[in-house]
């Protein structure tokens, strides 16, 4: 029979399996070879903090999601229209986010008796009635894989476990993927393994195949490429956008990165990437514990370089003591904090945006400093250069937060132009500033001190935690002094503002409601809005990248608009801002389920607050 | 101030090294000695003022940055050698000192301060030992004896003091020596060896607090007693004291003992080796348990690993040659890529 192929503007695919089952590697190459087929795409790994849960227990559930379409994709999707489940386990933990009517491709082979057990059901869902309503495709991928592997020369468990490659060559065919951008990879990987390499071939191609000649499946889909603006273009996380921005803000700086951290779930990914880039002068340090890691990258800066760290979740409170003394020495420094899920040690691999205001705040004393955030995977490299550069002109550290959400997902992104970049000037100083003297307190412009660092002849100086006279930077204890000094560093970071591109309305900007927000909901607000203005409704929206300082036009915007809308994972501390410094009485939509918010909740919530 | 001459330096003396801050320890202070000490000694280094930078915590000794006229962080309470091993690892071309204290380096900063021992930071670190916490007015401190009876211990102290030579030994230091504030001389000469040496240098210094724990260490620096309960250390010689009359040698299954020389076999007599096994050194740092008894001074150990930040830079030196300078435009198109045409 021949099959037909029907067209599809946009699809969720998610893949769930076991830890073990290889379901990351899986999402990563359908993502590759959709992202080289021209999709718009988002992605969303979703796996559990254990490395190797219990095999077959619900919470070693490893899933990957992916959002591909004809056009502009913002989220990974709300719902899967396309569930592909290795076990028992990864059905009934993932389930639930399937659309009505949707898709369901079982691993019938791992459907047994003991699995079900491990998994909670009390009988078989894809025969018990469970899945009425979805389209259930059982299909023996362990059977098909082990027979198609047969004669290669491996072993029964390494053949089992080319079995994500037959999922992979399936779920290929159906929608069309092409087959050498896997292929090649496979190549690549398992150049040293020839057997491991022709078993996870034949098991891709009997995927593929298997959907081709058999009767189960009827049709498959084509989902055509997105319009995009001409460049070359790449997929990209957003944590290695982030390490790569970092990389490209030393580069255009002058200044050799210096990166001390601490391992930590999901900043350590940061760790990881720029420790492989010492050809770039990458110093890279792992160090005792976090507060190390903080007083490292402060030394480093001190020295002369860019210094950098970065944590999450516990590992923010634990550098608060340095971050202060960073805004006393006015040094520039960049502090990457990739949100997780809190208090304590929380869900370490899951998402939230719970630390906006201990980065504005979180430090005893007065001690303010600026605070940025990105919005994309692909805007982390941006953000990282604009996080150095607003610490290096304004002698100052900058706190960037990221979440993990940020940090795993994946979209497709527009190489920029290297010398487009922005150029950052370290401006060192060179000689005395005041006569003959050397004052390491007196500012330019921008109120920023000068940066004089160790070898320079004639500019010897200390500098320290305790309170600085104006000017000379001797110590004082003076009242007043410390009034001024107190002053002047809220000044300088207040400065900022007008150093930042105005906060920018899009959408119906004669709405009656704004949404406002902040870091990685930017993908889900731009989808919500979406969605409400194709019923009909008028809905402006903005998105702040700047949050200490905020564009100096933010007041002016939140107040224009009858209703303020402030979707955050956390419990409203945007709009707790918002509502403190402009007397504007914006509501909150709260999410703290360590997952990012769905289109369709947001699209919900904005209807009822426009009713 | 030195200066320059035809491209060369001229004599460096004390003064360079001595910032206009007025001194504000309490009169009669053990940190004034080391003070004096130090800004004499430096010149002799030859290395200029600005490239010297001293790194300090919180406590008294902290405050030893500001009076140096040398680039300087006075830091927070405990991560001084943190603060320095990202200077002294960024910048190999500096020379790089830690002043710190008992309470800063070994309570809140333990972790820093092993850390940076065992990874070998290009540091000199001066820990002035006083056994109490003197800036916040008389608590006692991790060094301070069983039964101390300070403010916050009015029944006494139950806690067991650390051994700070054993501590920087246990932690792999690779030069660990102990000194005493009101000895210019023996101080000068640790500090020479400390200097000279390729790595990090610990150097614990007794330092009289005379307002919150004064005479500590009378048995050790007082004349006469600290003539007969000094042990000084020299390498290669045998550890002989008390103007020769008594000595430490290996006793019964193995042990070191303070035996008298009379009495003793010249062949068990222990010979000091700075480069031996960590073993002997470890050993002459328990010879007492505390300053009350004949105690050893002078340089423990004394040897050769690889210099952190060298490493360091050797490990991005050698990328650099196998990858070549890296180059932005080619890492950002590392990977898969695929091209979107106009049109």
């Amino acid at each position: 029979m021949p099959k037909t192929v029907e067209e599809k503007t946009k699809v969720v695919v998610r893949f769930a399996g076991d830890s073990g089952d290889g379901m990351q590697l899986t999402g990563d190459r359908f993502t590759s070879a959709t992202a080289i087929l021209g999709n718009d795409l988002a992605t969303l790994p979703d796996f559990p903090a254990e490395i190797r849960a219990p095999a077959g227990t619900v919470h070693g559930v490893s899933a990957f999601q992916i959002q591909f379409a004809s056009e502009d994709v913002t989220t990974p999707g709300d719902h899967p229209n396309v569930l592909v489940a290795m076990n028992p386990a990864a059905l009934k933990a993932n389930v639930d986010l399937v659309e009505r009517g949707g898709t369901i491709i079982v691993n019938e082979d791992a459907f047994n008796q003991r699995a079900l057990g491990r998994a909670g059901y009390a009988s078989d869902p894809t025969s018990d009635g469970t899945l009425d309503g979805y389209q259930v495709y059982r299909v023996p991928m362990t059977t098909i894989t082990l027979r198609a592997t047969e004669g290669l020369g491996i072993t029964k468990k390494e053949a089992e476990r080319s079995k994500n490659m037959f999922a992979l060559g399936l779920v290929s065919w159906m929608y069309g993927r092409p087959t050498e951008v896997s292929l090649d990879w496979l190549e690549r990987r398992f150049a040293g393994k020839p057997q491991i390499l022709d078993a996870n071939i034949a098991a891709f191609k009997a995927g593929y195949n298997f959907g081709e000649t058999t009767e189960l499946f009827a049709h498959s889909y084509r989902v055509a490429p997105a319009p995009a603006e001409p460049g070359t273009y790449r997929n990209v996380s957003g944590a290695t956008a982030l390490a790569w921005g970092l990389v490209t803000a030393s580069v255009r700086s002058g200044l050799p990165l210096f990166y001390a951290s601490y391992p930590i779930t999901p900043a350590s990914e940061l760790l990881h990437e720029l420790s492989r880039l010492k050809n770039f002068g990458v110093r890279t340090l792992q160090a005792e514990d976090e507060i190390a890691a903080a007083n490292v990258a402060l030394g480093a800066s001190f020295a002369g370089c860019l210094g950098a760290t970065g944590t999450s979740g516990p590992g923010m409170d634990l550098k608060a003591e340095t971050l202060g003394l960073a805004v006393a020495l006015e040094l520039p420094m960049v502090i990457v904090d990739v949100q997780r899920a809190g208090p304590s040690t929380g869900m370490p691999t899951k998402t939230e945006q719970g630390d906006l205001l201990l980065a504005l705040f979180g430090r005893h004393g007065e001690a303010p400093m600026p605070v940025v955030a990105a919005s994309s995977p692909a805007d982390c490299f941006d953000t990282a250069i604009e996080a150095a550069r607003i610490a290096v002109r304004y002698r100052t550290p900058v706190i960037l937060l990221s979440d993990t959400f940020l940090a795993n997902s994946t979209e497709p992104w527009r190489i920029p132009d290297v010398d487009g970049l922005p150029t950052i000037d370290p401006n060192f100083a060179k000689g005395p500033n005041a006569g003959a003297e050397f004052l390491p307190y007196l500012r330019d412009e921008n109120l920023a001190r000068p940066w004089a660092v160790p070898g320079t002849p004639g500019l010897r100086h200390r500098i320290g935690g305790l309170e600085k006279e104006d000017g000379t930077g001797d110590i004082s204890y003076d009242s007043h002094n410390h009034e001024r000094m107190s002053a002047i560093r809220a000044a300088k970071v207040d400065r900022v503002a007008d150093d930042v591109p105005p906060l920018e309305v899009e959408g119906d900007v004669d709405a009656d409601l704004l949404v406002l927000g902040w870091g990685s909901t930017l993908g889900t607000i731009r989808a919500a809005a979406r969605r409400v203005r194709e019923a009909g409704r008028k809905v402006a929206t903005a998105h702040l990248r700047h949050l200490c300082p905020m564009p100096s036009n933010t007041g002016p915007i939140v107040k224009r608009y009858q209703l303020v809308l402030i979707p955050e994972m956390n419990s409203g501390q945007l709009a707790m801002l918002i509502r403190a410094r402009y007397l504007v009485d914006a509501k909150t939509f709260a999410k703290i389920q360590g997952l990012p918010i769905f289109a369709e909740e947001l699209e919900s919530a904005i209807l009822e607050v426009l009713v | 101030m030195s200066e320059q001459v035809d491209g060369k330096t001229t004599a460096l003396t004390k003064k360079d090294f001595a910032s206009d801050l007025e001194v504000r320890w309490c009169p009669g202070c053990g940190d004034y000695a080391i003070l004096a000490a130090v800004q004499s000694f430096m010149p002799e280094l030859g290395i200029e003022p600005d490239r010297t930078v001293f790194v300090s915590g919180i406590g008294c000794s902290g405050r030893f940055t500001y009076y140096m006229d040398t680039y300087g962080v006075h830091g927070i309470h405990g991560r001084a050698p943190a603060i320095a091993t990202g200077i002294a690892t960024a910048r190999p071309d500096l020379c790089v000192w830690v002043v710190t204290g008992d309470g800063d380096a070994l309570s809140i900063g333990g972790n820093h301060l092993i850390h940076a021992l065992r990874r070998n930071v290009n540091l000199k670190i001066l820990m002035f030992n006083n056994q109490i916490y003197g800036l916040t007015k008389g608590q006692y401190s991790p060094t301070s004896e069983e039964g101390k009876v300070t403010k916050s211990t009015p029944f006494g102290s139950v806690d067991h003091p650390f051994n700070p030579i054993a501590l920087a030994l246990g932690a792999e230091g690779t030069f660990v020596a102990r000194t005493i504030d009101n000895d210019r001389q023996h101080l000068t000469e640790v500090l020479r060896a400390a200097a000279a040496h390729k790595g990090a240098a610990f150097v614990e210094i007794y330092q009289n607090c005379n307002v919150f724990n004064d005479g500590a260490f009378d048995l050790l620096r007082e004349k006469p007693e600290g003539l007969h309960n000094q042990i000084r250390l020299e390498h290669g010689q045998p550890i002989v004291f008390d103007e020769g009359r008594r000595c430490v040698s290996v006793g019964e299954n193995g042990r070191l003992v303070i035996s008298d020389v009379t009495a003793t076999p010249p062949d068990r007599i222990i010979v000091h080796d700075v480069h031996g096994r960590p073993s002997l050194a470890f050993a002459l740092a328990h010879t007492s348990p505390t300053p009350t008894e004949p105690t050893c001074i002078g340089v423990f150990r004394e040897v050769e690993r690889p210099v952190y930040g060298e490493a360091m830079m050797s490990q991005i030196q050698m990328a650099t040659e196998r990858l070549g300078q890296g180059d932005l435009a080619t890492l950002l198109r590392s990977g898969d890529t695929w091209e979107v045409k106009a049109g």
